[in-house]
């Protein structure tokens, strides 16, 4: 699906300031690949927004260029990219019905009246809303989730090659906005356009991306695919990012073979993977909640430290406890509620490992 | 259909037995009363100051009382008269009587002059007899007749006999330029004396121009406003508000200062040699006055509507127009335009039926050629040459005029749909 050719979006160095002092955006290089359904994923104010932005032609790059389709679109008016766009609030235009609505793009463009109703109707079947008479009504009289069915369908109805999303589910409910994650998704591969997503919700990230740039402070920290991402974080923002994490503070003792010896906090040693970590730095190690054992078997894994049990939490599918692991009381342990697992009560003390491939050395973050 | 299912069940009951509807009433009531009492004050208010007055002013314009009261019997007996020729005995004597009781009373003077309106010159003729009848015995015909030969002038006892009538619509016969002919019929006045027409047009178009005005002033200063950020944009209102902080007659003084033919813009025209001083504009007390005058003053009543709307139009439309191929005017033309019409047509109705009413500015700038109708209105209430009952008539037409606007507004765009801030 993903082919190639010449990047669909190359940013080029690009640089965004908006007072003159202070740089949204630092140094920013990304290719971006035909067909490849890209989220920029971060926090308020990381600059994804802003990248976004750049790319529709609505802010304009302080330094640097970016290509669109192998062409320098920095002089280009946005009216002239043909950028498919989702906005935040929708933004449908409340005096025109939805057809109009999704007729517009078609109408700026000169398409004749009988197409252009053929061409709507074809995008509302494919937000599965070209039935039940939603033609003639107006954006508030339909639900958030209909709202941006349709949005998404105006976003598409003149078939760009490539769409931009901006936060386009933040206004739903949760149930809902799974719901539509997977069906913007399924559009996505059906129609092979190039998606930009952004939001700042990991697990939507997650679910619908080929990949993931993780935004903070106006650099990408890791751009990787999902799974790389999660199970191989390369710095401590990213690990404590994505996912549920539990980190463990310490010093590197030394490295060997890409294995550190760390002394936590508490004087316990434990190894792991060194990533971003020198020799006599200091560090946090990462580890994710359903990769730790409790009182694990002998051999099972490299190293065990001593844990309190703090708290327990039955949440159906599994169970979490939270202990106390090397001075971090909020240490938490996911697993599974499978017959005959161990209960445990607050108050015990146990034994936690991890094996030495699930605990990454990172930088010691803020 | 709902509906229909719960009136063929019984009425839902409250735990008591009564029906539920009025229980929901009876606990709703110490609310209303509550909420009443809060706004009747300003209800009493408005009643006395604004509801009744108006009545009052409608009531006055077309209350015709003078003759009917205090030439009660003459009335009556002209009621048979045909109007062929002069009135029988039975007219004169009833004449007399009346004006017995009405020199008694002083009362009199008042119906003369009543008369003297219609017909120049019939007050002196009438006090004249008025002062001498108590004299003369039946037959008085003959007597009036020998007094004064107005006495024998039928358009005389025609006016009188027309003008018995309680309710008249003589004064807005006057207020649109038209009169009763001797013989009765309705017909323009003569051209000289038309004036309120022509008065009534020039306001409306003039307030016209001055709404236009204000729309293209105000538009781009309201987008200015809206899509500044919060810090500027107040300070930018503040400065649209000002007009609002100086006494009417403050700027109404600057702007003589600055148009008079000795004033500021002349003179830097003079001396930029642009013109000569032969030729100095002439831009105040005449219809050019008025309308910068009130353009000036008026202006903030357009912005602060459009304002408003506007600020509540996300920027995302138009960035999502644009996103959607539409080039950036066509854009603001499809999607941005039709977005601030409640604030355009609220700020249109605001001004137009302001100006349309407007009084201080035309007076002190306007002139001969930039004066309204409510100046007219102003002229006809004070002074000796005072007809109160025209001026009610003038104020009314032009009362109906702007309900009628308003009507016709809410028709074509919806009075729901305004937005005023």
């Amino acid at each position: 699906m993903v082919d190639d050719r010449k990047p669909m979006v190359h940013f080029d160095s690009v640089q965004k300031s908006y007072d003159g002092e202070t740089l949204v955006v630092k140094n920013l290089n990304l290719e971006i690949a035909r067909g490849e359904f890209l989220t920029m994923l971060g926090p308020s104010g990381s600059g994804k927004t802003t990248c976004l932005m750049m790319v529709a032609g609505f802010e304009a790059a302080t330094h640097g260029e970016i290509y669109l389709d192998g062409r320098p679109i920095n002089s280009v008016p946005p009216h002239k990219r043909g950028i498919g766009m989702v906005f935040q609030n929708y933004a449908l235009f409340p005096h025109m019905t939805i057809a109009e609505n999704l007729a517009f793009p078609l109408e700026v463009r000169g398409i004749g009246k009988a197409e252009q109703k053929q061409k709507v109707q074809r995008a509302l079947d494919m937000v599965q809303m070209g039935e039940g008479g939603f033609h003639g009504r107006r954006p508030t009289q339909l639900s958030g989730g209909q709202q941006q069915r349709v949005a998404l369908a105006r976003a598409l109805v003149f078939e760009p090659e490539l769409v931009l999303m901006d936060e386009p589910l933040g206004a739903l409910d949760k149930q809902l906005r799974e719901h539509m994650q997977f069906e913007i998704k399924h559009i996505h591969e059906t129609l092979g356009v190039t998606v930009i997503y952004v939001t700042h919700d990991q697990s939507e990230a997650l679910t619908m991306s080929d990949r993931i740039a993780v935004f903070n402070d106006g650099v990408i920290q890791q751009l990787a695919d999902p799974e790389t991402l999660y199970e191989k974080p390369e710095n401590s923002f990213v690990a404590q990012f994505i996912g549920e994490n539990n980190t463990l503070r310490g010093k590197i003792k030394g490295i060997k073979d890409g294995i550190a010896n760390v002394e936590l906090a508490n004087g316990e040693m434990c190894e792991a993977l060194a990533i971003n970590a020198g020799p006599g730095e200091r560090t946090q190690l990462s580890i994710r909640p359903e990769r730790v054992e409790i009182d694990p078997e002998e051999n099972n894994s490299g190293y065990t430290v001593t844990g309190k049990v703090e708290e327990v939490i039955y949440l159906g599918d599994h169970i979490r406890t939270r202990m106390s692991v090397a001075g971090n009381s909020d240490f938490i342990v996911k697993t599974r509620n499978r017959l005959g697992a161990r209960r445990f009560n607050a108050g015990d003390k146990v034994r936690v490992g991890w094996a030495t491939e699930d605990c990454r050395a990172l930088d010691h973050g803020e | 259909m709902a509906k229909s299912e719960t009136r063929g069940r019984q009425p839902i009951l409250a735990a008591d037995g009564t029906p539920l509807k009025d229980a929901l009433r009876r606990s709703q009531a110490v609310e209303r009363r509550r909420a009443f009492s809060l706004v009747a004050p300003l209800l009493f208010f408005i009643l006395i100051v604004f509801a009744i007055p108006i009545v009052a002013m409608i009531w006055r314009s077309v209350y015709n009382p003078e003759i009917r009261n205090y030439l009660p019997q003459t009335a009556a007996a002209l009621a048979d008269w045909d109007g062929e020729d002069v009135p029988p005995e039975q007219v004169f004597q009833a004449m007399a009587a009346d004006m017995i009781v009405g020199t008694e009373n002083r009362t009199i003077g008042r119906a003369a002059a009543r008369i003297n309106r219609e017909i120049p010159g019939a007050r002196s003729t009438m006090m004249r007899t008025a002062r001498k009848v108590d004299e003369w015995s039946s037959p008085y015909r003959e007597k009036f007749l020998e007094e004064d030969e107005d006495w024998a002038n039928l358009e005389f006892w025609r006016i009188l006999k027309r003008e018995s009538r309680v309710i008249t619509p003589t004064y807005y016969l006057l207020a649109m330029d038209y009169e009763y002919t001797s013989d009765g019929d309705i017909a323009p006045r003569s051209e000289v004396y038309q004036i309120y027409k022509q008065l009534f047009f020039r306001t409306a178009w003039m307030s016209i121009l001055i709404t236009g005005i204000c729309v293209l002033l105000a538009y781009p200063i309201s987008y200015m406003l809206a899509t500044q950020p919060t810090r500027i944009a107040n300070l930018l209102l503040i400065l649209v508000l000002l007009p609002f902080w100086t006494s009417l007659l403050v700027r109404t003084s600057a702007w003589i200062v600055l148009l008079q033919q000795q004033g500021v813009i002349n003179e830097l025209l003079v001396g930029l040699g642009i013109i000569d001083s032969s030729g100095r504009l002439r831009m105040i007390y005449n219809q050019t006055g008025t309308i910068v005058a009130m353009t000036h003053i008026l202006l903030p009543f357009m912005v602060l509507p459009l304002y408003s709307v506007m600020k509540t139009i996300p920027p995302s439309y138009l960035r999502a127009a644009k996103s959607l191929g539409a080039h950036p005017f066509r854009a603001w033309w499809r999607v941005y335009f039709p977005l601030t019409i409640p604030g355009l047509a609220a700020g249109c109705i605001l001004v137009f039926i302001l100006a349309i009413g407007y009084y201080i500015t035309p007076a002190l700038v306007g002139g001969d050629s930039g004066i309204f109708i409510s100046n007219l209105i102003a002229d006809n209430m004070q002074g000796s040459s005072a007809q109160l009952k025209l001026a009610a008539a003038l104020a009314t037409i032009l009362l109906v005029a702007v309900l009628f606007i308003y009507w016709l507004f809410n028709k074509l765009v919806g009075v729901d749909k305004l937005k005023f801030g």
